[in-house]
């Protein structure tokens, strides 16, 4: 087990190494930045509420949808354009493990951005008195939401050695759940809940309520681990017959 | 020890490699030769664990290379074809990382990545990221993280490609120097290469194996034969009927081709092939100076390595050709 954490780690510092002598990084961090930053002041004083609903519930979830799998995009399928995907999986290591590795990677840069938001909160409680229950649960929710977009990403990463097409099928993917829960006004009640259950916007709007609840957090758990399980077989998928 | 029993791999409805079965014992350089596509560098990547035949077994110290997959590449140090690195890490941390991942201790590494460095003749470059070193400088940082465990068996799948003619030299040296104490597989269609290093040379074609011996026994196992290249001065005629009568003559041909040097008056040139085993010079000799002509020139071409590969895998090629255009 101690191996399992250490050879993960490895991993992960690797990763986050490249992130960072990359531009990745960086434009990631402030472009990042700058729009939600821009979201944020310009309606700001416009609107004079201490909230950050407009942030948590719109601009943020949008703005995943295209960083996330332009963070992940290049994590598996670049060792397998460039060939050094074979000397990786020729290591002493599990497939687990490189695949938590680079996951683990992906999620502390996600998180560097998310903290990096933390500015908005502070200056709103300065100017006003903001629910801290649905900051807490907004962020809380916004992590995983992002985590499991990252899962999604990992997993196209690992289908193909080109990183547009990971890019894209990764974007789909996220954009199909994104989307669920904005157009079941169409469908019959019936089938309207069960999409409004898999869609990710509405477990992040009850979070963001600052209600947490571990249906919710069930729910992101699953598409986690249900993405790094299939990544996971995008690396084994070299041994199948 | 790696023992490869009847291997067999398609690629959908390609057979890369057919029913190839071989055993390098410790301590052994194999060349594993053969021309591009042969089934090379699947059968490494097989014996490495990267992927399973579809048929077969690859046992590394007796253990599975499936079963125990975690064991048998703890025991392995491999160099992939085209030697692919991470071009955003530099030489150091590039060591150390594998290090990390082969669950070598702490505080080993600086001490093993110090070794590595001056085997491989890294000491220039080692703050460079490996994006920006030539091409030479990266197939020795290749060999550095295949050797910096210390493995049991190495397995080096074109290792010379694209180096220069010193580079190669070293590159050869380096292995003659490992193969000592491990088990090697040297992965190669260069032939000085396997001449040069191997014990013993394994050539594949078509995803078959074709030969197998020492690099002396399959010179010797062709079916071509040393050519000795004479020029005398003297009746041409006789020369002709002389040579013939010579013990161990196989055939004797004139060797006034059209690339070949002009002659001198009175001078004729022969070609003698000779039966195998039979080495003609002193023959020649002797009767040249019993018959008090003039010996001008005398070349001898032992059968290369080249020939015997041409033969085996030219010769097969063209009868695969035949059977399948009809």
């Amino acid at each position: 087990m101690t191996t399992v954490l250490a050879n993960t780690w490895t991993f992960t510092l690797k990763e986050l190494r490249s992130f960072f002598n990359s531009a990745v990084a960086y434009v990631i961090l402030t472009l990042f930045l700058f729009i939600t930053g821009w979201f944020f002041a310009s309606n700001l004083f416009l609107v004079n509420q201490a909230d950050l609903r407009d942030i948590f519930g719109a601009i943020i979830p949008l703005i995943f949808l295209f960083f996330v799998p332009a963070i992940t995009m290049r994590l598996i399928a670049e060792e397998k354009k460039t060939g050094t995907i074979e000397l990786l999986v020729t290591l002493p290591v599990r497939d687990v493990e490189i695949v938590l590795g680079k996951y683990l990677a992906s999620l502390i840069l996600l998180a560097a951005a998310l903290a990096l938001t933390f500015a908005y909160p502070l200056t709103i409680s300065i100017l006003g008195d903001p629910d801290t229950g649905g900051l807490v649960g907004g962020y809380f929710g916004l992590l995983l939401m992002g985590a499991a977009y990252l899962a999604i990403g990992l997993f196209t990463s690992g289908l193909t050695p080109n990183q547009i097409i990971a890019f894209i099928t990764g974007f789909v993917i996220i954009f199909v759940l994104y989307m669920l829960d904005k157009i079941i006004m169409v469908f019959p009640s019936a089938i309207a809940s069960v999409l409004e259950y898999v869609s990710v916007g509405y477990h992040l709007d009850n979070l963001a309520r600052g209600v947490i609840d571990s249906r919710d957090v069930l729910y992101y758990f699953s598409l986690i681990g249900l993405f790094l399980f299939l990544a996971v077989r995008t690396l084994e998928s070299r041994k199948w017959r | 020890m790696i023992e490869v029993k009847n291997l067999t791999k398609d690629y959908g409805t390609t057979r890369a490699i057919e029913n190839v079965s071989f055993t390098v014992p410790t301590g052994q350089i194999m060349g594993f030769l053969g021309p591009n596509g042969a089934g090379k560098t699947t059968t490494m990547k097989i014996i490495t664990g990267f992927m399973p035949p579809t048929e077969g077994q690859v046992l590394i110290d007796s253990l599975d290379a499936i079963d125990h997959s975690l064991e048998v590449r703890r025991k392995i140090g491999y160099l992939p074809e085209n030697t692919p690195l991470y071009t955003d890490m530099d030489v150091v941390g590039y060591l150390t990382f594998v290090q990390r991942l082969r669950g070598i201790p702490q505080s080993e590494h600086s001490v093993r990545t110090r070794r590595m460095i001056e085997l491989c003749g890294l000491g220039e470059v080692l703050k460079k990221d490996i994006g920006e070193l030539s091409k030479g400088y990266r197939q020795r940082v290749g060999v550095a993280q295949a050797m910096i465990h210390d493995p049991e068996i190495l397995i080096l799948d074109e290792p010379t490609v694209g180096l220069d003619p010193n580079q190669i030299v070293e590159i050869r040296d380096l292995i003659k120097e490992l193969g000592r104490a491990k088990t090697l597989i040297l992965c190669t269609h260069i032939l000085p290469e396997v001449d040069a290093t191997c014990d013993r040379v394994l050539i594949v074609n078509r995803g078959k194996i074709v030969a197998d011996g020492t690099p002396a026994s399959l010179r010797a196992a062709a079916s071509g034969h040393d050519r000795l290249t004479v020029e005398i001065k003297g009746p041409s005629d006789q020369i002709r009927s002389a040579l013939e009568g010579l013990p161990g003559a196989a055939r004797v041909a004139r060797g006034d081709g059209a690339d070949a040097e002009p002659l001198g008056a009175g001078c004729s040139r022969f070609v003698v092939e000779s039966a195998s085993g039979h080495d003609l010079r002193e023959t020649v000799f002797a009767m040249v100076r019993d018959r008090q002509w003039i010996l001008l020139e005398m070349h001898h071409e032992a059968t290369r390595l080249e020939d015997v590969f041409r033969q085996l895998t030219v010769g097969a090629d063209a009868q695969a050709a035949a059977g399948s255009t009809s």
